[in-house]
């Protein structure tokens, strides 16, 4: 070590610190919320299916979650009309 | 009433067989009839740590198989009467670790000990999350170091979730071992410090384990660091440890980084 790294050397562990706060607020979200999007989709599938026949793949669940506001989004494309039955 | 234990952190070598051991070790020490369980199917290595590689003859998946009775496959420790050891299996494969069958042994457990330490394997496939099933108390063994911070609180996520308690919803008591720990680093800035781990995982502090040389000396001897050498700094540390876990009150000692005069002078760096 010289002198001038004496001065002028940083400490690691603030930044250690800082990157995990980061990376975990962003982790803790996104693993809570693959359960709650996955249990949603099933269960609007499910609802949906009663009614209208419908493939698994037209149906599109995503969740937003931002600090202010947080969206659900829904994307459902149905049958064209004439196989639609209405019960 | 007895109690289940799980040693779990989701990286690898970060201690928990050796605190599996150690805590083990001492909680019986206190009287307590104990038995420790190696959960890590195909990588056993409780026994070898506890010194009784050579004595194995029936393991854990023998007994959920029924192929042997519990009696049978618990290895007695021969230094200390009330700890017991149930080995894993090194030969079989983990698929034959069923769900029916570990409930089964674990309730056997339950009805012959006071505390059933289970040593979590790696990861967050099956294995670990039916060592952390039946748990009522879990002890996250964690590294001050970013990528072991990381994995345990994956872990502890999935105790919230996937264990049965977190299933009935009731609460799965949840405590930090930090093992390895640097004093001389930390305080130097170039190590997570306790309060940073602590900030960041957010549950209670149940002890503080210092990087030390006779961790590694006991393990080289095959017997728990609680057993070899009582008045080593891990091994006290492990002991304020298990104190805890029986719910007694005992203030935490943070290891201290100051050296003497004599250890300035002629000794080695820690680092």
């Amino acid at each position: 070590m010289n002198l001038f790294n004496l001065f002028s050397k940083r400490t690691t562990a603030p930044v250690a610190r800082e990157r995990l706060q980061m990376l975990l607020a962003h982790e803790r979200a996104v693993v809570g919320q693959s359960d709650l999007v996955a249990i949603l989709r099933e269960e609007i599938l499910a609802v949906i299916a009663k009614h209208v026949p419908v493939e698994r793949d037209k149906v599109q669940v995503k969740m937003n979650r931002e600090d202010s506001v947080s969206t659900l989004e829904v994307d459902i494309e149905l049958p064209p009309v004439p196989s639609m039955k209405v019960a | 009433m007895a109690k289940v234990l799980v040693v779990t952190s989701g990286k690898g070598g970060v201690g928990k067989t050796t605190s599996t051991a150690a805590l083990g070790a001492a909680l019986a020490k206190g009287g307590q009839n104990v038995c420790v369980v190696d959960f890590d199917v195909g990588l056993r290595n409780l026994d070898l740590v506890m010194g009784a590689e050579r004595r194995v003859v029936y393991d854990l998946i023998n007994v959920v198989q029924g192929d042997a009775k519990l009696a049978q496959a618990l290895i007695k420790d021969k230094r200390c009467e009330t700890l017991s050891l149930l080995p894993a299996s090194q030969t079989r494969d983990k698929d034959n670790l069923t769900a029916e069958g570990v409930e089964r042994v674990m309730g056997e457990l339950r009805e012959k000990f006071d505390w059933i330490i289970c040593d979590s394997p790696a990861g967050i496939e099956r294995g670990a999350t039916l060592a952390m099933r039946h748990a009522d108390v879990a002890v996250v063994v964690t590294n001050p170091e970013v990528s072991s911070v990381r994995d345990s609180d994956r872990i502890i996520g999935l105790l919230d979730s996937k264990t049965e308690r977190a299933e009935r919803g009731e609460e799965i008591q949840k405590h930090l071992l930090l093992t390895r720990y640097d004093p001389v680093r930390a305080e130097r800035g170039d190590m997570l410090k306790v309060e940073d781990v602590l900030e960041i995982l957010a549950i209670p502090l149940l002890g503080i384990i210092p990087e030390s040389a006779d961790v590694l000396r006991a393990s080289n001897l095959g017997t728990p660091v609680t057993l070899s050498d009582a008045t080593s700094a891990p091994a006290q540390a492990y002991m304020d440890a298990a104190r805890r876990l029986n719910g007694e009150k005992i203030p935490m000692v943070i290891p201290d980084g100051r050296r003497s005069l004599f250890g300035k002078l002629f000794g080695r760096r820690a680092a």
